[in-house]
């Protein structure tokens, strides 16, 4: 866990770090599908929100936790799925004409 | 499952989303990458569920059944042309998450007659301040760009005082309840003040900044995971969250250098300005000659290369399709057709490459500015569709222009320039357009859709 603020601060520089060497390295091409997908990552929240309303007694942190389940997970869900969908359209070679649209 | 243990599957889910994020380099590899992020998150979530404490799985798992169902059919309803609107809401809904985390967590300490550390609280504070903002910002953008409201900037006297007031209220009351959380109402007075502050800093900035503002909304709901991250003491949430926030960060300077301006001048721009309609008298009056679609076949007829350059006007009209018929009756014609893409076409980083891959049309003909810009000179024709400020040579030419210094593609240069215009109406900047008055320009008004279909109906006759 991260008891010592020095630890966590730490680990936050160093993955900025890993994230914009990772990042720059993104092509124009896909920078909708990098934000839709990031978007889906930053849903990590969902952890917090499951352990606030996973608690036994039913509280006002159930409640909060709850709402903040479902927006994490339409945030997860719809975030992959949709760069999916975006990702599987580009094509190196053009493939068979669609019928039409 | 032992703490150490859970701790090292976040590690893991951590480790997946920088492969996938990884993998996103190539569009080759992106499909998997976006997997890969998928199963870290899995990863994380049954992590979490085997976490001592969490026991009231009816709770969880009918949250995440609602939420499921809503992603899902948000994800595949949705239309390429309207994911601006949809990222927007999504980051909204994560931002949403975070803040209802810190007010969670914090209500947990005070029901357990405990207070948090000085590094948790602050945590707790930031996550409810920038979850909140992150919220109601992205709600805004998203019904500026669903256009529930005007995208035009909202303003009035004394915004600036009204926002500045309200952002030292919320800094005092950050500070307050930080270094002592037991200020439950000083916390949600916080909270409120946050939400209003969403909306208030985005009602003044305009639809065509949309792209910076998706950007750093993006970015902000990676950093409130992030806070969420110190507040549990999880260290795969810090990772994951400042992935997301150093994304949105560079995404937010890529569009920033691409309208030439600065961050502030695009978050603050509109204050304090008095509505400058352009001065009539300055502008000379001009007169466009218009042509037809039948006009514009002959020209292709003759041409042996083509850029096109499509812009935001492409995805209002749905024209992508049409555009990729054009394209394929040019193919036959063993014309080679290439497209530009400027870096703030659009409403969102690269939404242009997702409608025309939608369209079918292979990314290898989708090229970046830097690219495409040498190209024109050597170019038969360049089809400008829809976009406007991002060829006018005003940019290049005229000191004085507002947009004088942003990076544009040098269309002008092409020995023929087709340009399928709805009207002479100015862009979203109300700025002339100096390329629509060239020797080599020719204007064809229509609706990009119709006229797009038309030219390639012609130019099957010819």
């Amino acid at each position: 866990m991260l008891e010592d603020p020095a630890v966590a601060l730490t680990i936050l520089v160093l993955s900025l770090f890993v994230g914009v060497e990772v990042i720059s390295k993104v092509p124009p091409l896909l920078h909708t599908p990098l934000m839709s997908g990031s978007n889906a990552i930053s849903g990590i929240t969902i952890v917090g929100a499951i352990v606030a309303a996973g608690s036994a007694e039913i509280t006002n942190s159930t409640v909060f936790g709850f709402i903040a389940i479902v927006f994490a997970t339409i945030n997860v869900v719809g975030g992959f799925l949709v760069t999916n969908r975006m990702l599987a359209m580009f094509k190196k070679k053009p493939t068979t004409p669609r019928e039409g649209s | 499952m032992s703490p150490t243990l859970i701790q090292l599957a976040y590690l893991l889910a951590a480790v997946c989303f920088i492969l996938g994020i990884r993998d996103l380099s190539s569009p080759r590899t992106a499909v998997r990458g976006n997997a890969i992020a998928a199963v870290g998150m899995l990863i994380a979530i049954v992590a979490t569920l085997l976490t001592r404490g969490v026991v009231n799985f009816p709770v969880v798992l009918a949250g995440v059944a609602v939420g499921s169902a809503a992603g899902t059919i948000l994800a595949f309803r949705i239309q390429m042309t309207a994911m601006p609107q949809m990222v927007a809401l999504l980051n909204g809904f994560g931002g949403a998450a975070s803040a209802l985390v810190s007010a969670a967590e914090l209500l947990r300490y005070e029901r357990a007659g405990e207070l948090p550390n000085a590094t948790v609280s602050t945590a707790i504070v930031l996550g409810a301040l920038i979850g909140a903002v992150t919220f109601t910002g992205s709600l805004i953008a998203f019904a500026k760009l669903q256009e529930l409201m005007r995208g035009r900037p909202i303003t009035y006297r004394g915004q600036q005082i009204v926002n500045g007031l309200l952002a030292i209220g919320i800094i005092g009351l950050s500070v307050m309840v930080a270094m002592d959380p037991s200020q439950i109402t000083a916390y949600w007075a916080l909270f409120v003040g946050s939400l209003v502050l969403g909306v208030l800093i985005v009602i003044p900035i305009g639809g065509a900044d949309m792209p910076v503002v998706i950007s750093l909304l993006n970015s902000y709901s990676g950093l409130a995971a992030c806070a969420t991250g110190f507040v549990l003491g999880n260290s795969g949430l810090v990772i994951s969250g400042s992935l997301v926030g150093a994304s949105g960060l560079i995404l937010t300077k890529i569009m920033c250098d691409a309208m030439n301006r600065s961050l502030t001048n695009v978050l603050f721009g509109a204050f304090g300005q008095a509505p400058a309609p352009t001065p009539a008298g300055q502008v000379e009056q001009r007169t466009v000659r218009g042509y037809t679609a039948d006009d514009a076949a002959i020209v292709f007829n003759s041409a042996r290369s083509v850029i096109i350059v499509p812009g935001y006007g492409m995805a209002v009209a749905q024209a992508q399709h049409a555009i990729r018929e054009l394209m394929t009756v040019l193919d036959a014609r063993g014309i080679d057709v290439r497209f530009a893409i400027h870096p703030v076409a659009g409403r969102m980083p690269g939404h242009m490459n997702v409608l025309l891959a939608e369209a079918n049309i292979p990314y290898e003909k989708l090229l970046e500015m830097d690219q495409i810009n040498p190209e024109f000179g050597e170019t038969d024709v360049a089809l400008v569709l829809g976009a406007n400020d991002v060829v006018n040579p005003a940019a290049r030419e005229e000191e004085g222009s507002p947009i004088y210094g942003m990076p544009i593609l040098d269309v002008d240069r092409a020995a023929q320039v087709l340009v399928i215009k709805r009207s002479m109406n100015p862009g979203f900047a109300g700025i002339d357009n100096p390329l629509f008055y060239k020797d080599n320009t020719m204007m064809v008004f229509g609706d990009a859709k119709a006229t797009a279909l038309g030219i390639a109906e012609a130019l099957k006759e010819l």
